[in-house]
């Protein structure tokens, strides 16, 4: 309810901008201060993102475009009028009259009137079929027109105008044209040369740009038939999309006297007050320092300077910078600072790629120590820290070109975006600076982007700077040594590469060797097992010998895994998934004779379940005697090489893929290595076995074998990349070696390969240089200490079942041979499964 | 079961097992008198400790495949099944205050391992 003391405001708009001013005023709220908002909208729908409209086509939904949940105003206390608009504003009286009757009073007046679609008046605009591209109204009119029309066209070539053409191919129709007055596209943002790199772009995807027509007629009887160009050229369509550019909506400000301009705005000071002091203007429609901002960060900017105004703060609207950085069709565009300046006012340094469809062009200043401005066409990587550069001033590097080249010495150009100063706005739609994003990262320990999207709305806007967030949090962590000095733990004052170099170099074989060369402490659960990982890379002795089983983890202490109710599950080893009926049998025995619940695992191999601790060293005799392996499912070491069949079955394959994958696997079977380690050989192309999924990965070609590597599965899904093209097996083997070698010696604990390569300085690029050209000379060591592991392999459950005393250990009871009474199954389709957990007891 | 029983400090001591059952730095799971009693082995402390068997989290009858350590001058135990860890002086857990299980005096006598219930 309103009281006496609420300060009301109205606000005339619901689009993004309005919506904006919303939230920031009730964020910026001070105790004490009481608003009561109404908010009058013209279109059907609350906010939503006009950004992405496009997105409409491909599928978003309008629900998914939404700004904030349907609840959002009344949960906040908004009295929202929608398909509502403003029709009169009493100045005096200080209150609006809308469509349908509402008179609102109000002590603050927020115009957010955006702006509407700018058609030019040219003769036969009103025929059907001639659409313009702004709301989602507009889009579902575009939809359904666009079922019985073949041939459609945009008018206007800037940003928009691309977006809609955009729209127009993913609604399938069969020709898309582009018309533009100008000689260029978007001829706001970049130069001709970049325009040209991404015509050939556009036109590559289909669409057919056409450039300097001026349209004169759009023809047709009552539906568009076509468009009757100046120099006498005819374009035959039959639906078109006007997109020419903005008209601020400033109707009702002008019929309420407030100050407008002769060429559309409402125009306001830098408080973004209009003629009447009690009105503000913001977003589209408002003109300020002279010119309409049609971006939505400046709209945002604006919505923060009236909210922080009204609740009692102090801001202007400062000029904002228009640079933008968009995906147009899968091409990236951007521009920054001032994109067109010429010598002599500067320097500038072009880079021009027609092959691959890049253009970029900076700006340097005659002195050569700032950058101006410049474009980026079909690559704008380094737009934000470009953009940052440009607007800090920030002093250049001498090799000025290596900004937009890359350093070609391998080392990254600049000093990166911890060098920015922190007051440099990252995030421009929520103007969030480096500072506020440092100070999240290291005082408050917001240390993921999701994490930093609560606190302080970074990358919620456009999302153009979260790789530069991203940054920061891996800069800011840096700095304060997490990930530079990542120790083991209390025990262990080193990472994991210096411990095993100090382990190797002193050939320490037992955990208490390690303990009391280099520790300290008695050791605890996360060192031991990595100094029992890192004696196995290096020397491969049984795991459960010397004092080493006691330092194993779950899985590794008993060479199984631990399952829910204590119970343990059995992977015997089937090398590229290839088996006799025979050993199919044996399984299937085994199986009935103690009871276990049998799953074809993601591998091609066989699990077996519920298996008492007890009856390990049982199954496994009857499954060595049969004559399988252990498969390693319990420990971080090779698992499996999946196969596809092969040319030996496959009308299609083109090498033998099984035969190679048994080969790799026999290869590598049993090397521990910091997290596991899952391969895969396909026969050809079609890659059934999915090999660019794996931490090495096999896949046949007409003369050779393509080696990928660092791809996994699981959570967070990596394609696996190529290492080498065309090898034959025992370059490509060799090359495994090395590969595998050098991430068991560099990689931090529990970081599977790609983790690995994504944190690795010179990423692909480096660990080709290495592994393939051997630039650190150490490809030899590599392969000698892999066949050294190789050479000692032995099966150690079948060490374990030929041992008495190893044998021993695996009871439930050390004093009686009674297996855990508490061990409880439950029946499902035929087997068991474990009894669920119990609630826990405190 | 050989029992000993100890009138002054009201314990009875259990007899567990022998010493090398229990693998040094390790532990194992003796049955005694019905319940599961995990013994630990700490030579590098040179010291033995008795705790549950059942870890309170899931009800996981694991402590004693668990790893040994320390935290601090802390003697641990950490359960295989989530890592709880626990204190092996006072059984209270030391990354979860909801959780603590029982602790038990153990004797070693001429080889034998004795827990006190």
């Amino acid at each position: 309810m309103k009281t006496v003391s609420d300060t009301r405001i109205v606000v005339v708009g619901n689009g993004m901008v309005g919506y904006k001013f919303c939230e920031k005023l009730l964020s910026k709220r001070k105790e004490g201060q009481q608003f009561s908002i109404t908010v009058f909208g013209e279109e059907p729908r609350a906010a939503y993102d006009r950004v992405h409209l496009s997105e409409f086509f491909a599928g978003k939904s309008a629900d998914d475009l939404s700004m904030a949940g349907a609840g959002w105003y009344e949960e906040n206390g908004i009295r929202l009028f929608l398909s509502d608009p403003v029709v009169d504003i009493d100045r005096e009286e200080k209150l609006v009259r809308s469509h349908h009757g509402h008179i609102v009073y109000y002590d603050y007046l927020i115009m957010a009137t955006g702006s509407g679609a700018f058609v030019p008046s040219i003769p036969g605009v009103e025929k059907d079929g001639v659409f313009v591209y702004r709301t989602i109204e507009d889009l579902e009119l575009i939809q359904s027109y666009a079922k019985k029309a073949r041939k459609g066209a945009v008018l206007g070539g800037g940003l928009l105008g691309l977006e809609a053409a955009k729209a127009l191919l993913d609604l399938g129709l069969e020709e898309a044209h582009v018309v533009e007055f100008a000689p260029r596209l978007m001829p706001r943002q970049i130069d001709d040369a970049g325009s040209r790199m991404l015509q050939s772009q556009l036109e590559s995807l289909g669409l057919q740009i056409h450039l300097s027509k001026s349209t004169q007629e759009i023809q047709g009887d009552e539906r568009i038939a076509g468009m009757q160009f100046a120099d006498n050229s005819f374009l035959d369509v039959d639906m078109l999309v006007i997109s020419t550019g903005i008209r601020p909506r400033d109707e009702i400000a002008r019929i309420a006297g407030l100050e407008t301009h002769p060429r559309g705005g409402i125009v306001v000071n830098n408080q973004l007050q209009t003629s009447d002091p009690a009105i503000f203007a913001i977003g589209e429609c408002a003109l300020a320092h002279h010119m309409i901002y049609g971006l939505i960060a400046p709209g945002y900017e604006m919505a923060d300077v009236v909210a922080t105004l009204i609740t009692g703060g102090e801001k202007d609207f400062q000029p904002f910078d228009m640079s933008t950085k968009l995906k147009l069709i899968g091409t990236d565009v951007a521009s920054f600072g001032d994109p067109f300046v010429e010598e002599p006012a500067c320097r500038t340094i072009r880079y021009e790629n027609k092959a691959k469809g890049i253009y970029k062009r900076i700006n340097v200043s005659s002195d050569g120590k700032t950058l101006l401005g410049g474009i980026l066409v079909g690559e704008a990587e380094q737009y934000n820290m470009l953009l940052q550069t440009c607007k800090n001033k920030t002093i250049l590097p001498p090799d000025s070109e290596d900004l937009i080249l890359g350093s070609r010495g391998g080392e990254e150009a600049g000093a990166g975006v911890m060098s920015l100063p922190d007051d440099a706005l990252i995030c421009s739609c929520e103007a969030v600076t480096k500072g506020m994003i440092c100070h999240e990262v290291g005082e408050n320990g917001h240390t993921t982007v999701d994490a930093l999207k609560k606190c302080c709305k970074a990358g919620t806007g456009c999302g153009g700077c979260i790789p530069m967030v991203k940054d920061l949090i891996g800069g800011v962590l840096k700095e304060k040594g997490v990930y530079v000095r990542n120790v083991v733990c209390e025990h262990f004052d080193y990472s994991r590469q210096e411990l095993l170099d100090l382990v190797k170099m002193n050939g320490l074989k037992t955990f208490s060797a390690v303990l009391d060369h280099h520790g300290k402490g008695d050791g605890c659960e996360v060192c031991k097992p990595l100094v029992a990982s890192l004696l196995a890379s290096l020397w491969n002795e049984n795991i459960l010998t010397k004092d080493r089983a006691v330092a194993q983890d779950s899985n590794d202490r008993y060479l199984a895994n631990i399952q829910k109710g204590g119970t343990y599950s059995v992977v015997p080893r089937i090398p590229g998934g290839e088996i006799t009926p025979e050993k199919l049998i044996v399984i299937g025995q085994v199986a009935q004779r103690y009871g276990l619940y049998t799953k074809i695992t993601g591998g091609q191999r066989i699990d077996l379940f519920g298996a008492h601790l007890g009856d390990l060293p049982d199954i496994w005799e009857e499954l060595i005697n049969a004559g399988f392996e252990s498969g390693h499912a319990y420990g971080k070491s090779l698992r499996t090489v999946k196969s596809c069949v092969g040319s030996t079955w496959c009308r299609f394959g083109v090498q033998d893929s099984v035969s190679f994958a048994i080969e790799v696997e026999d290869r590598y079977k049993g090397l521990r290595s910091p997290h596991k380690l899952k391969s895969a050989v396909s026969g050809c192309v079609r890659e059934c076995a999915e090999a660019q999924s794996k931490d090495f990965g096999i896949i046949a070609t007409e003369k050779g074998w393509n080696l990928f590597v660092c791809g996994n599965g699981g959570s967070k899904p990596q394609h696996a990349q190529l290492l080498a093209t065309d090898v034959d097996k025992e370059t490509c083997l060799r090359l495994i070696d090395r590969f595998l070698m050098f991430y068991i010696k560099t990689a931090d604990p529990l970081t599977r390969t790609a983790t690995w390569l994504n944190k690795m300085e010179g990423g692909m690029n480096y660990l080709k240089a290495v592994v393939v050209d051997d630039v650190l000379g150490i490809a030899d060591e590599l392969e000698r200490d892999m066949q050294n592991l190789i050479d000692v392999y032995k099966c150690e459950w079948r060490e374990v079942v030929e041992s008495p005393e190893l044998r021993k250990r695996f009871t439930h009871f050390v004093n009686t041979p009674m297996k855990d009474p508490s061990i409880a199954f439950e029946g499902m389709r035929e087997q068991k499964r474990a009894a669920e957990w119990a609630l826990p007891v405190s | 079961m050989e029992t000993i029983t100890d009138t002054i400090n009201e314990v009875t001591w259990h007899m567990a097992c022998y010493v090398d059952d229990i693998p040094e730095d390790g532990g194992g799971c003796a049955f005694i008198s019905g319940r599961q009693i995990a013994i630990f082995n700490f030579t590098r402390r040179g010291e033995w400790y008795a705790t549950d068997n059942q870890c309170p989290h899931r009800q996981q009858m694991a402590i004693a495949r668990g790893m040994i350590g320390s935290q601090g001058e802390e003697p641990k135990v950490a359960c295989p099944f989530h890592k709880k860890t626990f204190s092996l002086q006072t059984g209270q857990c030391l990354n979860d205050d909801e959780y603590r299980i029982n602790t038990f005096p153990v004797m070693v006598k001429e080889n034998r391992v004795y827990v006190g219930l």
